[in-house]
């Protein structure tokens, strides 16, 4: 379970985050949604410890985070695996090196169980026989699948997707969500996914939170979220540029 | 209102002065985690190999012409201030002194860090652009670890190495000029080498090579890391690594070639 109350980031002028509270139960998926801008990305960045809040507490597992040290820090991470919103994959190695990365590290395994949990996870992904492929030489949907399978190599137990779907086509788009359902049913972890596609956010949430103005203003089911009365979340859902939410 | 001129420039120079100790001090925290992480960062000797293959093969040619010249015109400006004065059979070891002393170090320094101190700051700084430094770090990977210490390792290796070349290569740039053009026998040039040379010459080169590699790798993962921004970012850490590079490697050259020979290698 991840717990985050009061949170609180300044970046520059602007109050990014503003008191965020918010429990994410293990096993189930929350997609954060909210505009471009909106801090969902430095929310999300802070549970995994890779920016330091001005204010409040995130506890994993019942253990606070904040103020841990970098070494402290990296035994909470290993617990995680992210996709980040550019693949963020490593250019100088292979779509394999990539996805191994982390059991080299960590687990220290020898190369031909290495290759054969790489193969495995790529498959995952639909993406076998790519281990010696250069992340220079793959699509944008691609590259996201690669980043997904590096994500899971380690069998995590939080996933942390960021915009997975943002710059895809429609098609490659829904298989990413399927294959954040499927990943979700086969391990059973516990997924954050920030997002402002709202067509792949129906698909893949147990629940759905908004973040505006640095704050949590909505939670409930994909259900709920349709049927909402809450302006903020309604003119977001609809898309619409009149509304509380200013558009530009 | 509008501060007073004087005002705004002494807060210019407060700022300008706070922000370069700030520098000092982030420079600090990288070289405690670089001393911090070399054990562990030496284990993955193939990244270590890797980089020193890309310091030093890269670097080869550039270093290969600008020794050769440089010897060259050693010899030549020698030459012209021997003449009437100085019997040229002294030729050779001016040019050899002059080059493992100085020369050799010191423009392998600036021609290896103008190349190697952008290319590391620039694929940092593309890293560190592309969220690929937050990934590293998201899977429990120190960047210090994985990418700093064999940047740095290799760059302090592969400078000695490229200095004892680039030195080996002016004399050979000397001695051409000084058979085919100045005049001088082959064996004058190489009788003069032997007769003046003296290995604390040849180290305190190499010590002082050993040095500017740790400057250029430090320098350029510092500015790597600290890019920000994009495109732009990343061409503003590459030049600011070079300048420094640059700038410490002269710097340090003066303070250690005070050390070395008026203490080390004073006898």
């Amino acid at each position: 379970m991840i717990r985050i109350r009061g949170l609180k980031k300044r970046l520059g002028p602007k109050q990014v985050l503003d008191g965020v509270d918010l429990d994410i139960e293990g096993g189930e998926t929350v997609v954060v949604m909210g505009r471009s801008g909106s801090g969902k990305s430095v929310l999300l960045k802070h549970v995994i410890g890779l920016m330091v809040p001005d204010a409040g507490n995130i506890e994993v597992e019942g253990v606070e985070i904040v103020g841990m040290s970098e070494r402290e820090l990296d035994e909470v991470r290993r617990r995680f695996g992210m996709l980040f919103q550019s693949a963020a994959l490593f250019d100088s190695l292979t779509v394999g090196e990539n996805v191994g990365l982390g059991l080299r590290e960590h687990l220290h395994l020898k190369d031909a169980e290495v290759r054969q949990r790489v193969a495995e996870r790529l498959s995952w992904v639909g993406l076998a026989s790519i281990e010696a492929m250069k992340p220079a030489s793959l699509s944008g949907g691609m590259r996201k699948r690669v980043g997904l399978a590096r994500a899971v190599a380690m069998d995590p137990q939080y996933i942390l997707y960021d915009e997975p779907t943002t710059g895809l086509d429609p098609i490659t788009a829904d298989a990413i969500d399927q294959l954040i359902r499927s990943l979700q049913k086969r391990l059973g972890v516990t997924s954050v996914v920030v997002t402002h596609d709202m067509t792949s956010a129906y698909k893949v949430a147990d629940r759905m939170v908004m973040l505006h103005d640095g704050k949590i203003v909505f939670s409930g089911t994909p259900q709920e979220t349709r049927t909402t009365t809450n302006v903020v979340v309604r003119q977001f859902v609809e898309g619409s540029s009149t509304g509380p939410i200013r558009a530009l | 209102m509008e501060e007073f001129l004087p005002v705004r420039g002494a807060r210019y120079v407060q700022d300008r002065a706070l922000d370069w100790v700030a520098e000092v001090g982030r420079v600090a925290i990288l070289m405690r985690d670089i001393v911090r992480f070399l054990g562990p960062g030496l284990r993955s000797f193939g990244r270590v190999v890797q980089q020193m293959s890309a310091v030093g093969v890269g670097s080869l040619w550039l270093v290969f012409v600008v020794s050769l010249f440089t010897g060259a015109v050693a010899a030549v400006q020698a030459a012209y201030q021997f003449t009437a004065v100085v019997p040229m059979r002294y030729l050779g070891s001016v040019v050899l002194r002059s080059v493992i002393i100085e020369l050799g170090p010191v423009l392998t320094g600036l021609v290896v860090g103008g190349r190697v101190g952008a290319s590391i700051a620039a694929e940092l700084g593309t890293m560190k652009v592309t969220e690929q430094i937050d990934a590293l770090r998201a899977m429990a990977i120190h960047p210090v670890r994985f990418l700093v210490v064999p940047r740095v390792v290799a760059a302090i290796v592969m400078l000695p190495v490229m200095t004892v070349l680039s030195d080996a290569i002016a004399v050979v740039g000397g001695y051409a000029v000084a058979v085919t053009s100045i005049g001088i026998s082959s064996h004058t040039y190489t009788q003069s080498l032997k007769d003046f040379f003296l290995l604390k010459d040849l180290m305190s080169g190499l010590i002082k090579a050993v040095f500017f590699g740790g400057i250029i790798g430090t320098m350029g993962c510092y500015y790597g890391f600290a890019t920000e921004g994009g495109a732009e970012g990343v061409g503003m850490a590459t030049t600011r690594a070079v300048v420094a590079s640059c700038v410490l490697v002269l710097i340090s050259d003066y303070v250690l070639a005070n050390v070395l020979f008026r203490f080390i290698f004073a006898k």
